[in-house]
């Protein structure tokens, strides 16, 4: 990663397979999956806070764990999407010039408050309960709630798709109605529900039943609306099938031969629709060792809110040119290495979560009176 | 597509920072331009600095005499296009004139070679007689619609678009001359997080080279390719669009030539772009500056048939397009 990071300044984003046309690729594509993902730490928080969950209230920090990660990789990503990375610092007032009228601007201003946020709040749970002082667990649970709504609202997320952007008007509109935050957030829950199940099998955490179940109910509903109104938008785009409808029709079955990334849709179709068929099936859904759909479900769905809602905006262009994209090696080894060390950052917060649940750590305990 | 086609650079490497468009010179790259302020915010004498700095750093690279202009906007000055679409044949003799008149790079690479006019190559579409819909409506695409392909990388974009075409007009293709549209200067703030577009008063909204952080939101906001990826020395991908953007931290590319690199867009003194009146076989554009009351361009704007393309979305170009 760092070596791909080193080529990418020193050779240019020649080295990627963006272009003029296509100018927002893999880069975006994953950073717009995985702002969804941090945002979707309200499909925790809420069944927790709200409905008073009990198996799901135990495990709320781990899913936070997660949406701080998720925002730490969003981040490499815009670094990684950057020309110049080493200029940033140009957009931080008072060395800089902020811009509060710019979408880029908003979005930097939000993630660094969600991240910020997201420290505070969930690294600062783990103490308090170090120090047993429920009272302030409540407080930190409530902002916790608020926080999660605050940052589900990301304008670079939701203005793209929105087709407000005159360089992309064509942008595949399936997204436009969709109430579940473009229903991105429906990625989170089966992540959430995999690290449950890792967590379970492997460390002494033990998860309750009842919050595996929920989260499957949770994915078993996002995927079924979710795949009636992208199938909704399909009928609406295609039945006059004028020119706005040609990102589509290219996502879907290509344009003139160039057929890119049709691969890319139909894998996402097939591993959604086979993860919504088998968690329908109630010995499927209640089966406690099935992490396969969730696997599933999370490549599919990072396929379709990634490739398969970025790149197609910009193609056809305005004025009718269909330029392929194919994501280089570079590209590839960038956000592998982006997504392994988001994994390492993951690991890391889990486990430390994990021992101050379990009592393992505490404040003043034999690490505490060794240092004393 | 072959992994040749798909890298454009006439190998099967799949590590394509081996055959990347590296320029063979250093990036002597003074500190003083990392910290070099706002352009929109710098005094006379930051801006005679960065002026002494640019051609001693140009000179130093290329081994020639490399001047800096620093000529601002003329006072009643709007640069403009207007192009008599019946009489374009897409002969791109406007588009070397204004690469000529311009400075602009006229590298080989990729990245290098920069046109502020593109001559669109268009299929024509097929109908048949009889039919009530046209041939084309079951296919993929609009019915007759006009389309450019792009199959895979940038090399394969060249060859297939805005190549010097052998014969003009060409049979079965319409060539069509283009500019890279700009928006409003709102508009293109916007798209932008930070200040580093600067507009001008005669027309153009330029890009502060050193203070553009390679975003790319630029392309977002300007629809009509009115941006391009610019993988320069530095290995930066920055916007450039508008004519004259000759900027703040000039990429070194046109300094290369040894010609004067204007700190700030060249503007043009009032009367026709003598390279563009030059190099054009008829009368097909007409550059002038529409704003300036009583001339013969305002005149024909007010009189004429006048269009602009994609108004729809939002631009607002100085390049015109009419018909007699």
């Amino acid at each position: 990663m760092l070596y791909v990071f080193y080529l990418q300044n020193t050779e240019g984003l020649i080295v990627t397979g963006m272009t003029s046309q296509i100018h927002d690729g893999l880069y975006l594509a994953n950073l717009v999956f995985l702002v969804g993902v941090a945002a979707g730490a309200v499909t925790i928080v809420f069944p927790a806070y709200v409905y008073h969950h009990e198996g799901m209230h135990k495990v709320t920090v781990l899913g936070e764990m997660l949406a701080i990660t998720a925002v730490i990789m969003v981040m490499m990503f815009v670094f990684a999407h950057m020309g110049r990375p080493d200029r940033l610092w140009h957009m931080i007032p008072p060395m800089g010039i902020y811009s509060f009228s710019s979408m880029l601007g908003w979005d930097v201003m939000v993630l660094n408050g969600y991240l910020i946020l997201n420290a505070r709040l969930r690294l600062l749970l783990p103490v308090v309960q170090v120090h047993r002082q429920p009272d302030q667990q409540e407080v930190v649970h409530a902002a916790g709630v608020c926080r999660d709504r605050l940052g589900a609202v990301d304008p670079h997320r939701d203005g793209l798709p929105d087709g407000e952007q005159p360089g992309a008007p064509d942008v595949v509109p399936q997204h436009d109605a969709d109430p579940l935050h473009r229903h991105r957030l429906r990625g989170r829950p089966g992540a959430d529900h995999h690290a449950f199940l890792i967590i379970r099998k492997n460390t002494k955490f033990w998860i309750d039943d009842s919050a595996i179940k929920l989260l499957t109910t949770i994915v078993t509903w996002c995927l079924g609306i979710a795949i009636f109104l992208t199938l909704s938008e399909v009928v609406v785009e295609l039945y006059a099938r004028t020119e706005h409808a040609n990102g589509l029709y290219y996502l879907m079955f290509g344009l003139h031969g160039l057929t890119a990334l049709v691969p890319w849709f139909w894998s996402a179709m097939v591993l959604m629709i086979g993860v919504l068929r088998a968690v329908l099936m109630p010995s499927f859904r209640n089966d406690m060792k099935a992490a396969d759909p969730c696997a599933m479900a999370f490549a599919g769905i990072w396929i379709e809110k990634g490739m398969g809602l970025i790149v197609p905006g910009f193609i056809p262009s305005p004025i009718g040119e269909v330029t392929e994209y194919y994501p280089t090696f570079v590209e590839w080894l960038m956000v592998l290495g982006i997504w392994a060390f988001g994994f390492f950052i993951l690991t890391i917060l889990l486990k430390g979560a994990i021992g101050i649940l379990l009592g393992d750590i505490k404040f003043g305990g034999p690490a505490g009176r060794a240092a004393k | 597509l072959t992994q040749q086609q798909r890298n454009g650079r006439g190998c099967n490497c799949p590590w394509p920072h081996r055959h990347s468009a590296r320029p063979q010179y250093g990036a002597a790259t003074e500190w003083a331009e990392h910290f070099q302020k706002n352009y929109r915010l710098m005094t006379d004498e930051e801006k005679a600095e960065a002026r002494t700095r640019l051609e001693r750093r140009y000179s130093s690279e290329y081994g020639k005499k490399v001047t800096v202009d620093t000529t601002g906007a003329q006072p009643g000055v709007l640069m403009g296009y207007a192009l008599n679409i019946r009489k374009c044949i897409g002969c791109r003799r406007c588009v070397h004139a204004c690469v000529e008149e311009n400075n602009q790079s006229r590298g080989t690479r990729p990245g290098e070679k920069i046109e502020w006019i593109q001559v669109l190559r268009m299929e024509r579409g097929e109908f048949s007689k009889g039919q009530d819909e046209p041939r084309l409506s079951r296919r993929p695409g609009h019915p007759g619609r006009r389309q450019r392909l792009h199959p895979g990388r940038p090399g394969a974009r060249r060859a297939s678009t805005t190549t010097t075409p052998e014969a003009v007009p060409e049979k079965g293709r319409h060539l069509h001359a283009d500019r890279l549209h700009a928006v409003r200067e709102a508009a293109l703030r916007q798209g932008l997080p930070g200040a580093h577009h600067l507009p001008r008063g005669d027309g153009p909204v330029v890009i502060d080279y050193n203070w553009c952080i390679g975003c790319k939101h630029v392309h977002e906001r300007l629809p009509l390719l009115g941006a391009a990826l610019q993988p320069d020395h530095a290995g930066a991908a920055q916007g450039r669009h508008e004519p004259g953007d000759a900027l703040p931290g000039q990429p070194a590319a046109h300094a290369r030539r040894g010609r004067e690199v204007p700190l700030v867009p060249a503007a043009h003194p009032p009367g026709p772009l003598p390279g563009l009146r030059r190099g054009l076989p008829g009368r097909c554009p007409q550059v002038r500056q529409p704003a300036r009351p009583g001339k013969r361009s305002e005149q024909g704007l007010a009189r004429k048939n006048v269009f602009r393309l994609k108004a729809e979305l939002n631009t607002f170009p100085k390049f015109f397009y009419f018909y007699d």
